[in-house]
């Protein structure tokens, strides 16, 4: 185990994240701070509570899994990017350290920097809404999971991307809509049937769910389902970090 | 300046030289001694290539075969023109490319089964100007010496950054730097975690005077610390400087491999060119032994020595000429060097 390595990498990435703190911290307390006026406070005055939840608290849980997506995803998909566009993955691929700890390194500080996001919009929220967490631990380990999970799809895309726009565009193309309509601004039950059946098919449908009940104790699908579901995204999405790895694709010739 | 470092190549080479006959025998046999176990030294493999062959995707064969084994502490050249395979044969060692069939050992490890002993022992300055641009020198050496899994070690950053004309720079942002600073940097980098093989990838393609008599001072002082130093070029003059050895590839093929000094005394004739004012039937049998050539036309009569005894004969030749009462109107003289060396062994290969 080449822990030196691991924390070359881990630490690199933190210090990025500090060079880049508007960016990175900022920008995110801010368009979310936005939601919650317009959502939760203007629009949420009009919608009447969602199973004894005030609207405006029953956004959280999905405004903050928005976030978690999206940032997990980019930074994780810029991270190893960057060093392949810039070239300076030479130095990466003829070290010393072996792919599981590249994935260790790049996607525990791309899951740490969104799940500190995370973390700092639940704060926010709270000076907007009134707010208990009925089950921090296991909102930690959704925190976690979902995290660890979107940092491993956003490196899968960092890999496969070979421009900018590529980079870009599966966050914006997919997992920003599928994170909309995966329940963070409604329960699905407020759908109509047909859509109740095809928002099931929607991977984040399970995380936001899950999520939720974690502080609400209220779901849309069952927590186990919601579990089991992430489980199989992370697992899904390390069987494909590992048959890149293993056919060097888009990283060696 | 090229005969010096012939010179000290050579003494190297032999170090039992180097001792006086004068000294009492303990110390003698000490010495020689010594000298066997750093001959031995040399002589041990340390990059041993066997069979590689490597196609691209694009199914073009770019190395081809090539079987090479690199001795610990020397400076070897890796000599041939663009495309001829010199990076695609170190970014394979280095484990950048993957080899379509062969093997390749560093230090006795197989570059693919046990990679981690493999690549630390390796510090590679790529061809490519590839560096980061935000970071600061410091942040990024000393982030190399990490990933090679070396401990941080703030001395040794310094005494690289210092030793790279880096030291003043140490905290500045790379992308403000210029190219040779750039090129500097990438050399920290690959020394930040004290390799002992060194790999520089046509280092001093467009780098200016200055820069490049710093990087062969570099290299001096690294292979006497037992460094090994794999270096490739377009260069001659880099390879003839440098290296002890030299290889030369072309169109993936290793063509050759030769002890510089062995390469430069084997191929490294002198001419002298005699034009006469009449012309010549034959060679009068009184100059004979000189093993003169007479061109077709009769007008020119060529005379090839060794470089390194040049006066012993030329002298005697012409007095020899003079009493056979040939005349001459013109002379002139060229050596072969190592580029005429490498052009006629590629066209050869074509
Ligand atoms: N990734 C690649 N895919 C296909 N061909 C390549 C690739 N990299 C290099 N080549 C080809 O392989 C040959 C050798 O390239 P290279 O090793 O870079 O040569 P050198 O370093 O001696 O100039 C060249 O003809 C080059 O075009
Ligand atoms: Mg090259």
């Amino acid at each position: 185990m080449n822990f030196h390595a691991i924390r070359a990498i881990y630490g690199f990435e933190m210090a990025r994240t500090r060079r880049t703190l508007l960016q990175s911290i900022i920008s995110p307390v801010i368009s979310t701070s936005l939601y919650f006026v317009v959502f939760g406070a203007a629009i949420g005055s009009r919608i009447p509570e969602i199973d004894g939840v005030s609207y405006g608290a029953f956004i959280v849980p999905g405004l903050i899994m928005l976030s978690l997506l999206t940032q997990s995803t980019s930074n994780a998909s810029f991270a190893i990017f960057f060093p392949r566009f810039a070239g300076t993955i030479y130095e990466l691929l003829s070290a010393p350290i072996s792919y599981a700890e590249i994935v260790v390194s790049y996607v525990g500080a791309a899951a740490t920097k969104s799940i500190i996001v995370g973390l700092i919009i639940l704060a926010t929220a709270t000076l907007f809404v009134p707010l208990q967490i009925a089950h921090p631990l296991w909102m930690l380990l959704f925190l976690v999971l979902t995290a660890v999970t979107f940092s491993l799809i956003g490196f899968i895309i960092g890999i496969w991307a070979d421009n900018f726009e590529k980079l870009q565009l599966v966050p914006l193309l997919i997992v920003t809509p599928l994170a909309f309509l995966g329940g963070s601004f409604y329960s699905i039950d407020m759908l109509p049937p047909v859509w109740q059946t095809v928002t099931l098919f929607n991977p984040v449908v399970y995380l936001i769910s899950g999520f939720r009940w974690s502080f609400f104790g209220i779901a849309d699908v069952s927590v186990a389902l919601s579990l089991g579901m992430t489980l199989l995204f992370l697992f899904i999405a390390l069987a494909i970090v590992a048959w890149i790895f293993k056919t060097g694709y888009r990283l060696k010739t | 300046m090229k005969r010096l470092s012939m010179t000290t190549s050579l003494t190297r080479k032999d170090p039992n030289t180097m001792c006086g006959n004068d000294l009492k025998l303990f110390v003698r046999r000490r010495a020689a001694n010594r000298a066997g176990s750093a001959i031995f030294d040399r002589m041990q493999v340390i990059i041993s290539v066997s069979n590689l062959s490597k196609s691209y995707a694009s199914g073009f064969e770019a190395l081809s075969n090539v079987t090479l084994d690199i001795r610990r502490g020397e400076i070897f050249a890796l000599l041939g023109p663009n495309g001829a395979g010199k990076t695609t044969l170190i970014s394979t060692i280095c484990g950048l490319v993957r080899p379509s069939t062969g093997r390749v050992t560093v230090g006795g490890h197989d570059i693919i089964t046990d990679f981690r002993a493999a690549r630390a022992l390796i510090g590679l300055v790529p061809q490519e100007l590839t560096t980061d641009s935000f970071e600061s020198v410091w942040a990024t050496v000393s982030f190399s010496r990490g990933l090679f899994g070396k401990p941080p070690d703030p001395a040794h950053i310094e005494k690289v950054l210092k030793s790279l004309s880096l030291w003043d720079k140490r905290k500045s942002r790379i992308m403000t730097l210029s190219g040779g600073m750039k090129r500097r940097v990438l050399i920290a980098k690959a020394l930040s975690h004290e390799p002992r093989i060194l790999f520089l990838d046509e280092p001093t393609a467009g780098v200016d005077v200055e820069l490049r008599q710093d990087m062969w001072a570099l290299v001096r002082d690294l292979r006497e610390t037992g460094v090994t130093i794999i270096l490739t070029t377009h260069y001659i003059e880099e390879a003839e400087e440098m290296a002890d050895r030299i290889g030369v590839i072309s169109k993936g093929r290793l063509i050759l491999v030769e002890d510089k000094v062995e390469l430069m005394r084997k191929l490294g004739k002198k001419q002298l060119a005699l034009h006469l004012d009449q012309r010549l039937e034959q060679i009068p049998a009184a100059l004979a032994h000189y093993g003169l050539v007479l061109s077709d036309d009769g007008h020119e009569l060529i005379y090839t020595y060794d470089a390194k005894k040049e006066h012993a004969g030329i002298l005697a030749l012409l007095r020899g000429l003079d009493e056979a009462g040939i005349a001459f109107r013109d002379l002139n003289t060229s050596q072969s060097s190592l580029e005429d060396i490498f052009v006629s062994l590629v066209k050869e290969e074509q």
